[in-house]
């Protein structure tokens, strides 16, 4: 309050020339009284205002947080009262009987699912996502790169049910032949065998092609931010010394870019694992555990959730919402993982992903 | 190193490498896909694919035995590198291309008047007509609904992390969780909300439950990009305001919100379309309903994945036509969410800058 007109008196003090003297008066008269009263005045609501504003955004953030406990607490709290209803091992018990009187279930053949499609994208997925981001950001004429970017950002919003009617109607009938083929000469490698050649291939093996579709446009849009973000002058140094472009981009690119490219891909995992429309249209929910991937057998946590949900009462919906927290668990600590790593290349590179 | 020594040749003779003219890479691509065509067609391959895949791999054959005999190994890897990042880039449109191709060639037909403006009301399974009127309705006011709750929510908490927060433990902890709930299964978030408002609360089935499950997946996609753009606006533009004794709640909703504004906008229809896709909460807390429900807050909706999920679930031609359809539909509408938001962010973009 005393500040303004503290700063604003010496001028009219200091104000010697005499030819200026008639002015002087006037605006030592006004102008500290407008200062003063239209800044207490903004300072009081200011205050106030401040105090609401603040509180409501701090308030936001803190609601995000409870959000995110209260998700863990109310899965743990049905989980646990399905569990407790539970006559099987929900680890180890690999068939899931909520409908019959003694309810049996539990997660063992559907987490096996899970992982298994979620490694089969990642297999498929990972290397061809590296290709493109390279492509886009070191191959391409950057025209057409820059275009590209932009196309694989569309992509990326193409909704899953979209690609789970794809996969169904369309990729389906044509693995057909492929499944043939990876029977016929890798057989012998126990995944790739089929027990029954020629059945409809709604298999994890297929699950996992879709996922891997799906997760390819993330993955690729984050490696290729970090790829962007290589220092020029590592990669002219590179070419200076006559490597050629591959030899530059193995050690100038690559290096730069590893912590990304494993939490770029950690991203598609996470997204790879808890996606469900995708599955559930692929695949009808079978509870084996079968490694042969080519088999039309198989479920994800996901799927089994969609798929048994509309059949499901009471403590049938608890134990699926307990399929859920293993499911709310495994992503959480894949992405925060992944978080993590990013965060920690942050500090020393100053690169946003 | 022995690549090194032949390169390093006397300088009279010449002063590159022996190189591979510029149209080599062109002319080994035809001779695959004519290699390829050939052995397709003379083995009798049925798969259009296989013939593709052959004809990929010889030309990365091809092009790595001349480029070795040409030009020694280390380019004949550089060679096989470029070839293989361009057969991976190729590879990922294919299917890529292939789903919208599909979806629009199989979608386009169904599509007319009749289908936007009707329910499924009375259409049995294996009869033509029906529309997705009652999805689309239910879309609409699901999306809205979340998007009141999400956006309002998502921006303040991006104000908090980049004007108050700053680098603080809350704002730390914040900031991890934002992260980590992008990464939430969307139907982890459904059974959240079928847990919290329909068991214990024991709410019914309507299009506002799954309206809250939208908003949770919804809400770290606004913090985030709302928190890029705020952290775009410079210091300067702060500074001088609160200099002019602005406090600092004006300061940030009369000149840091406005400054970034095309960019938060962008950012909450970017989250929409993200959501308006979502299939899985909508089905366990919406649903699905074949007739026009104008309420979200009782009885139970529809909306477009839903309706797309049913129809293929039907089973029959006319069903799976119909899925064809929302898909296209629903498609459509991502589309064009994503190119007006992007196009507004390029138009409200400050001159000069690259995002």
């Amino acid at each position: 309050m005393e500040t303004p007109r503290d700063t604003s008196a010496p001028p009219g003090d200091q104000q010697p020339p005499q030819g200026a003297h008639t002015a002087t008066p006037n605006l030592a008269g006004s102008s500290p009284q407008r200062g003063r009263s239209s800044l207490s005045d903004s300072s009081r609501t200011g205050r106030r205002g401040d105090a609401i504003f603040k509180f409501a955004s701090s308030g936001s953030g803190v609601l995000l947080l409870v959000i995110m406990a209260a998700i863990a607490a109310f899965l743990t709290v049905r989980a646990i009262s399905a569990i407790s209803a539970n006559h099987g091992n929900f680890l180890t018990t690999a068939e899931w009987q909520t409908q019959t009187d003694p309810i049996t279930f539990g997660i063992a053949a559907i987490a096996l699912g899970t992982i298994i499609s979620a490694v089969v994208a990642m297999a498929l997925a990972v290397p061809v996502a590296l290709g493109i981001a390279l492509f886009i950001s070191h191959y391409a004429p950057r025209r057409i790169a820059q275009a590209l970017g932009y196309v694989v950002d569309l992509l990326a919003a193409v909704p899953s049910i979209v690609f789970g009617l794809w996969g169904a109607l369309f990729l389906v009938p044509h693995m057909i032949g492929v499944n043939a083929w990876l029977n016929q000469y890798f057989s012998w490698t126990y995944v790739f065998h089929q027990n029954e050649p020629g059945t409809q291939p709604r298999s994890l093996f297929t699950v996992g092609v879709v996922l891997a579709i799906m997760i390819l446009p993330i993955i690729t849009a984050v490696t290729r931010e970090i790829f962007l973000q290589v220092p020029r002058a590592h990669e002219e140094a590179a070419l200076a010394l006559g490597a050629t472009r591959w030899e530059m981009i193995r050690t100038a690119v690559i290096p730069f870019g590893r912590s990304g490219i494993i939490s770029a891909s950690m991203l598609g995992l996470g997204r790879a694992l808890g996606e469900t429309m995708a599955v559930a249209t692929v695949l009808s929910p079978s509870y084996v555990i079968n490694f042969h991937i080519l088999d039309p057998a198989g479920s994800t946590i996901a799927q089994n959730i969609a798929s048994q949900f509309g059949e499901s009462q009471g403590t049938g919906r608890d134990a699926l919402i307990a399929a859920g927290l293993v499911l709310f668990v495994i992503t959480l600590l894949v992405n925060g993982g992944a978080r993590l790593i990013i965060a920690r290349r942050k500090e020393y590179s100053g690169a946003d992903a | 190193m022995s690549s090194l020594a032949t390169s390093s040749r006397p300088l009279g003779s010449s002063l590159t490498e022996r190189r591979l003219p510029r149209w080599m890479p062109a002319a080994n691509l035809v001779l695959a896909v004519l290699l390829g065509l050939a052995i397709g067609a003379g083995f009798d391959l049925s798969s259009k694919l296989q013939w593709g895949l052959i004809a990929a791999i010889l030309f990365v054959v091809i092009q790595y035995v001349t480029s070795a005999v040409v030009e020694g190994r280390r380019h004949a890897k550089n060679y096989l590198a470029t070839s293989l990042v361009w057969v991976a880039f190729l590879l990922a449109l294919l299917p890529l291309i292939s789903v919208l191709w599909m979806t629009i060639s199989k979608g386009i037909g169904v599509i007319n008047a009749n289908f936007l403006t009707h329910s499924m009301n009375g259409i049995a399974i294996n009869q033509d007509g029906g529309g997705l009127y009652h999805a689309l309705i239910g879309t609409l006011e699901q999306v809205a609904l979340a998007s009141l709750f999400a956006a309002p929510v998502g921006i303040l908490t991006a104000v908090y992390l980049v004007e108050y927060g700053r680098g603080n433990k809350l704002s730390k902890a914040v900031s991890f969780f934002v992260d980590v709930m992008t990464g939430v299964p969307s139907i982890v978030a459904g059974l959240f909300i079928l847990s919290f408002w329909i068991i214990i609360l024991n709410m019914p089935f309507t299009g506002f439950a799954g309206a809250l499950a939208l908003a949770i997946l919804m809400l770290p996609v606004v913090v985030r990009s709302t928190e890029e753009m705020l952290k775009l606006v410079p210091n300067e533009l702060r500074e001088a305001s609160l200099a002019l004794g602005v406090p600092k709640w004006l300061t940030i909703t009369r000149v840091v919100l406005p400054t970034a504004l095309g960019g938060i906008v962008t950012g909450v229809m970017l989250a929409i379309a993200r959501i308006v896709g979502e299939t899985a909460p909508i089905l366990m807390l919406v649903f699905g309903a074949d007739t026009i429900n104008m309420n979200p807050f009782s009885n139970p909706q529809s909306s477009l994945p839903l309706y797309v999920w049913t129809e293929y679930g039907k089973g029959t031609d006319q069903s799976q036509a119909r899925a064809w359809g929302g898909a296209l539909v629903l498609i459509a509408v991502v589309m064009i969410l994503n190119l007006v938001a992007r196009g507004l962010a390029r138009w409200k973009a400050p001159k000069g800058a690259t995002r």
